[in-house]
């Protein structure tokens, strides 16, 4: 396992380039619903050094793939361009980008010293001949080249959208390979965007449904090491992991984290009966959450941490409750046809995420946290398993495909459910968890 | 073990495959039975105190309707012949093994198979067998054993399998 790769942590430092910061007209407002995408040119970054020749059009790549990945952003192709950026102050020449329809306009420099690389941008309005903001530099390693773009890219959309971004950030998820009745999974972490995989896990144990917590810093997630499922704690630099969870004839499963690190809610299953239980990770003291014979799990907690939505079969069939953090009464949020599952608050707190099955299909969803306003977003033979991105705009899941042939694979939609596409993955892929936006 | 005991139990599972209408773990031709499932080379299955006859003759699994746990008449019968042969070879431990099908989503499937496994295991218990002998797990959707997306591979995915262990009874 090349585990080195991993804890190479790159140090980030951000430099304003400029003082002189000027909101232009240019905006997309995400909630109104975007039909059009904006077009926007990319061009290659100006190499700034002879060893930085490499990464300029690398990063420019990269961040046109991000903007565009969010079907909010249209590239512009690079063969109408008419203007080409070979110095990064020299003054954009705004006729040439007006006349390819290009409405943003995004320029940048590299520099490579040794490991070290340094990147800065700019974005401008093309038809209002501003620029957007101020530029900004970012400072890293070669390394950690694609994290620069990412963090260019998240500042394009910010200043764009007005939204938080969400580029430079992480998945955990299964990794899976081999036929339905031979499969084999293994904890896998990767970029947003499917590069830099990570394994965490070998695959010799069954692994199910990492879980990063609010930091990042540490996955939970369920093995059969033992024979039974029993949940772990990972730290995802050092890849060390504990067993958190080891009463001896029960099984536990589906841990999140609270908000704060701090506590652990999940389901232990005895007796014939799950129910939801809450852990403090340090001292390892537990406390039930619900009791009753009917099965409560898929807990997940507020953005707050004072209430705790989870599925429960206690009217009959699966559908979405939400309690306090120390349990007690739980409401009933979800009463549309069908059942209702593994429900995920959103990092805004305003929407639940949730599975549903309805009439053999299965969909994935969003509801306001009363329950109303229910939209499902997408249908398939087997979805489920929304995870949010950092700024709640889209939600990433696992697609199952029908048929002895059929493999998992991860998805992502946008909250309006637009943008449905599919993330690449060497091998199938499931369980995805999206962790929050680096530092 | 006595001989009149295997006697007995043999008689019984007999008497169990004849009523059956699943020939999966059953013979079809009870007479036939020493010729194991069929596959012609000795794999102990013709010993009534092997692994393979417990598997084979008796039946370790029983099946489930979509989204319960509910034992079925048949279930029942196998359980009262894995009961008997359990109380007969009493160093034997088990673990019961609950799964579902892939229509559901997977921390509700690893519940609903760990529902199964307790059915089994209540039952088992009820007609005599130790409790300290069982042990149960639940896989959830996650170990099929037939891989089509239809109703014959999905009602044979949800089960629950008695898997033996020897010599590990405390």
């Amino acid at each position: 396992m090349t585990l080195r790769v991993l804890m190479a942590v790159v140090a980030i430092c951000v430099l304003p380039l400029t003082a002189w910061a000027q909101n232009g007209p240019l905006r997309i407002e995400i909630t109104e619903g975007v039909v059009e995408p904006m077009p926007f040119a990319a061009p290659n970054f100006v190499p700034e050094s002879g060893a930085a020749n490499e990464f300029a059009e690398r990063l420019a790549r990269v961040v046109v793939s991000d903007l565009a990945g969010t079907g909010l952003f249209r590239e512009v192709p690079r063969d109408a361009y008419i203007g080409h950026i070979t110095s990064f102050d020299a003054p954009v020449q705004y006729a040439d980008w007006k006349a390819i329809n290009a409405q943003a306009l995004v320029t940048g420099a590299v520099n490579v010293s040794g490991s070290n690389l340094s990147v800065k941008f700019r974005v401008f309005d093309v038809f209002s001949g501003a620029e957007i903001g101020s530029g900004l530099q970012f400072a890293g390693t070669t390394q950690g080249w694609r994290r620069m773009a990412h963090k260019v890219a998240d500042q394009v959309y910010a200043r764009i959208t007005g939204e938080q971004p969400y580029f430079d950030s992480r998945l955990v998820y299964v990794s899976e390979q081999g036929p339905k009745d031979k499969r084999r999974k293994r904890l896998a972490i990767m970029d947003y965007d499917g590069a830099n995989v990570q394994y965490l896990t070998g695959s010799e144990h069954l692994v199910l449904a990492p879980r990063f917590s609010s930091t990042g810093d540490r996955v939970l997630y369920t093995s059969y090491e033992t024979g039974f499922p029993r949940i772990y704690v990972l730290d995802v630099v050092s890849v060390k992991r504990r067993e958190l969870e080891s009463q001896d004839g029960s099984m536990s499963f589906a841990p999140r984290f609270s908000p704060d690190g701090r506590t652990v809610v999940y389901s232990l299953a005895r007796g014939g009966n799950t129910d939801i239980f809450r852990m403090d990770v340090s001292s390892g003291s537990s406390a039930r959450l619900t009791s009753g014979p009917a099965i409560e799990t898929a807990p997940s907690y507020s953005p707050d941490g004072r209430r705790i939505v989870f599925e429960s079969d206690r009217s009959g069939s699966q559908q979405i409750y939400i309690m306090g953090a120390n349990g007690g009464e739980a409401k009933r949020i979800s009463f549309g046809k069908g059942r209702y599952g593994t429900p995920v608050w959103s990092p805004r707190g305003d929407l639940i995420a949730f599975t549903k099955q309805s009439k053999g299909r299965f969909h994935i969803g969003v509801m306001r946290t009363d329950g109303s306003e229910e939209r499902l977003l997408t249908a398939s033979f087997l979805d489920e398993g929304p995870t949010w991105s950092p700024n709640g705009r889209v939600i990433m899941f696992t697609r199952e495909a029908q048929g002895s042939a059929g493999s998992a694979s991860l998805y992502s939609v946008d909250i309006s459910g637009r943008n449905l596409k599919r993330i690449p993955t060497e091998g199938g892929a499931s369980d995805p968890s999206w962790s929050p936006l680096q530092r | 073990m006595k001989m009149i005991t295997k006697a007995v139990l043999l008689m019984s599972v007999l008497a169990l495959a004849a009523c059956s209408n699943k020939s999966d773990f059953v013979g079809d031709d009870v007479v036939d039975l020493n010729a194991g499932a069929g596959s012609g080379f000795d794999d102990g299955a013709n010993d009534p105190t092997s692994v393979a006859f417990f598997q084979q003759s008796v039946g370790d699994r029983v099946f489930f309707e979509v989204d319960t746990s509910a034992l079925t008449g048949q279930g029942r019968l196998i359980l009262d012949g894995q009961t008997r042969w359990l109380t007969t070879n009493s160093d034997y431990t088990a673990i019961i093994e609950g799964h579902a099908d892939e229509q559901g989503t997977r921390e509700y499937n690893v519940a609903l198979g760990e529902r199964r496994a307790n059915t089994v295991r209540d039952y088992l218990v009820s007609k005599g067998v130790p409790s300290s002998r069982l042990r149960v797990v639940s896989f959830g959707k996650e170990r099929p054993i037939e891989i089509c997306s239809q109703e014959g591979c999905y009602a044979k995915n949800r089960r629950a399998v008695t898997v033996l262990a020897a010599g590990l009874s405390g």
